[in-house]
């Protein structure tokens, strides 16, 4: 399908669909830019870095094939909505920990690769069934955006596995992450509301397949590392891609938009 | 060298008068060569300070990589601050070979910066309270740092001459990155012209400062000198400083905005730049730990080196899979 070709009722579920992929890209790419200079170490402080411009682009990606759509500029798209307006997952807006990226950052290594590598896990499963979208523009986007991916998902499984089969403090650490992020995950694993439209669109595959292929893989790497597996999923403060959101989003949203938002209309 | 004597055998004047023909003759200095103890140092001293100055100075453009005013300028920054924290690492790679022969490592320098023992560049010191500062950092303070940087490209030590190429070629992207900021500014509303102004205000004695004083009168020490004899570098901080003058002020000029000092001219007689100079007591205060973010700044890294203490036990207590 092209932008002409489609029909109402799979134009608002592609929509729908661009919005979760690019607000997830979007705030975890900020979550990201928090860690400058605050990483293990300064090869981390490169590598990271790059990862998170890298996601800033893809989430860049998806706002412009909502420009095309008519949804608006995708400046406008990334810094005027309101958070109810946000369709990320919630796990992905939560703090990096206590502080903020400017005053007394007491930031959880842990958290951060526990949380990028499961993502990064998902947004390739994810990426995979987009090569094969009805919607060509979006299979060409998650073509182009495979090829940084890759290394995204390699980067987090070596820390993973690493610290996942280190010293006694370092897998205490990781399984709390652990714990931490499997109580929202499910969040990053849903479709959101419009799940039937968009499967029905044949704009990705089934949530449900999707999923089995990540727990599947998550069984699979957490055997390897000799962890047990946490079970389901769960989804414990509400699912992002309904508009509901914690006071993390807001607080997100306000820094991010803090010089666009004091005039929208001039040239920056 | 006569063939048949082994330089092991030379004396240390020998040694010494080897070394200074071949940097004279233009030939580079490899690590793993002999070298004057007081070259070792001199470089050491230069390069660690140059690494961390990269490393410290992602700190100030780092408070503005969320709050860049679009995506296109959010993608652009992210893109400069990866690069200066690659910076950083290329030049302790280079510090870490000099520092091998006398047992020292990574974790001495940061145990140094921590200290206050390993100095950062004045300009990380400031304040950079809006967006328009973090368009005078990317504009003048890179564009300060390609002339300074420039000079180098050809010093006697062969790592840092080739990691320089490198960082120059980047460094170009990033003044750039900065002219488009401020053009924006320049050509936007009156309340984007005022920021642009204050945000010059504020770091035009600093960007005086960024070259180091005219001469060891002011500082005391004569590393500049003496790193000239090394053929380190090629040119005097006054030197710089004339060229940073001449390429920037006419650029400022243009877009209208005014350098905050009435004395400052272009001397046809004498071909330099009239200013009024920095203060110099000031600078050392700076430079010393007591500049307006300072503290704050060596409070994030001192901070992170310290939460992050059980993950580099992690990397060390096993190899990657």
């Amino acid at each position: 399908m092209t932008q002409e070709t489609l029909k109402p009722q799979e134009k608002a579920a592609l929509i729908e669909l661009l919005y979760q992929m690019g607000d997830d890209d979007f705030i975890l790419s900020f979550r990201g830019s928090e860690w400058l200079g605050l990483a293990p170490h300064i090869e981390e402080d490169v590598a990271f870095s790059s990862i998170s411009q890298d996601m800033m682009g893809h989430a860049n990606l998806y706002y412009h094939l909502l420009e095309d759509l008519g949804e608006g500029e995708a400046d406008r798209l990334a810094h005027l909505r309101s958070p109810d307006q946000f369709r990320n997952a919630i796990i992905l807006e939560e703090v990096n920990g206590p502080g903020t990226y400017l005053k007394e950052p007491e930031y959880d290594w842990a958290f951060a690769v526990v949380r990028n590598y499961f993502y990064a896990v998902h947004k390739q499963i994810r990426l995979d069934s987009l090569r094969h979208s009805s919607y060509g523009p979006l299979a060409e986007a998650a073509r182009k955006i495979m090829t940084e991916q890759y290394y995204h998902l390699m980067h987090w499984e070596i820390w993973f596995k690493q610290l996942m089969t280190s010293t006694d403090e370092a897998i205490q650490r990781m399984n709390a992450a652990i714990e931490k992020v499997w109580k929202d995950f499910g969040g990053v694993l849903t479709l959101g509301p419009s799940y039937a439209e968009i499967v029905k669109a044949n704009l990705i595959d089934d949530e449900a397949v999707m999923k089995k292929r990540w727990t599947n893989k998550m069984e699979a790497v957490l055997k390897e590392v000799g962890a047990g597996y946490p079970g389901e999923p769960r989804m414990e403060r509400g699912n992002g891609r309904n508009g509901v959101h914690t006071d993390d989003l807001k607080q997100a949203l306000s820094t991010l938009s803090e010089v666009y938002a004091t005039n929208p209309a001039t040239g920056w | 060298m006569t063939v048949g004597v082994s330089f092991n055998q030379l004396s240390e004047e020998e040694k010494m008068q080897h070394f200074l023909d071949r940097i004279n003759a233009g030939e580079k200095i490899e690590p793993d060569d002999w070298m004057p103890d007081d070259y070792r140092l001199q470089l050491i001293r230069l390069i660690s300070m140059h690494g961390i100055s990269e490393i410290m100075g992602a700190l100030p453009e780092k408070e503005w990589v969320p709050k860049a005013p679009s995506l296109h300028r959010k993608l652009a920054i992210m893109a400069k601050v990866q690069d200066e924290m690659g910076h950083g690492q290329l030049l302790l790679r280079v510090a870490e070979d000099l520092m091998a022969p006398l047992g020292k490592t990574r974790h001495d320098i940061m145990e140094d910066l921590f200290s206050g023992k390993l100095k950062f560049h004045n300009v990380f010191h400031m304040d950079a309270p809006t967006w328009g500062d973090a368009g005078i950092i990317a504009w003048l303070v890179d564009g300060a740092a390609i002339i300074s940087q420039s000079m180098m490209l050809d010093s006697s030590y062969g790592p840092y001459a080739r990691a320089l190429k490198r960082i120059c070629a980047e460094e170009v992207f990033h003044a750039q990155h900065g002219e488009s900021i401020i053009l924006a500014m320049a050509e936007g509303t009156p309340e984007q012209r005022q920021m642009l102004q204050d945000a010059l205000n504020r770091w035009w004695e600093s960007l005086i400062m960024f070259f180091g004083p005219k001469s060891a009168k002011e500082t005391g020490n004569s590393n500049a000198d003496k790193n000239i004899m090394y053929k380190i570098r090629t040119k005097t901080n006054e030197d710089l400083r004339q060229e940073f003058f001449t390429k920037y002020i006419p650029r400022i000029w243009s877009l209208g905005l005014t350098i905050p000092d009435d004395t400052i001219r272009f001397d046809e007689e004498s071909k330099m730049w009239i200013y009024m100079d920095a203060d110099w007591s000031k600078f050392k205060q700076i430079v010393s730990g007591n500049g307006p973010q300072s503290q704050n700044r060596l409070d994030l890294r001192r901070r992170s080196y310290k939460n992050n203490e059980w993950v580099r036990e992690a990397l060390a207590a096993k190899k990657a899979i």
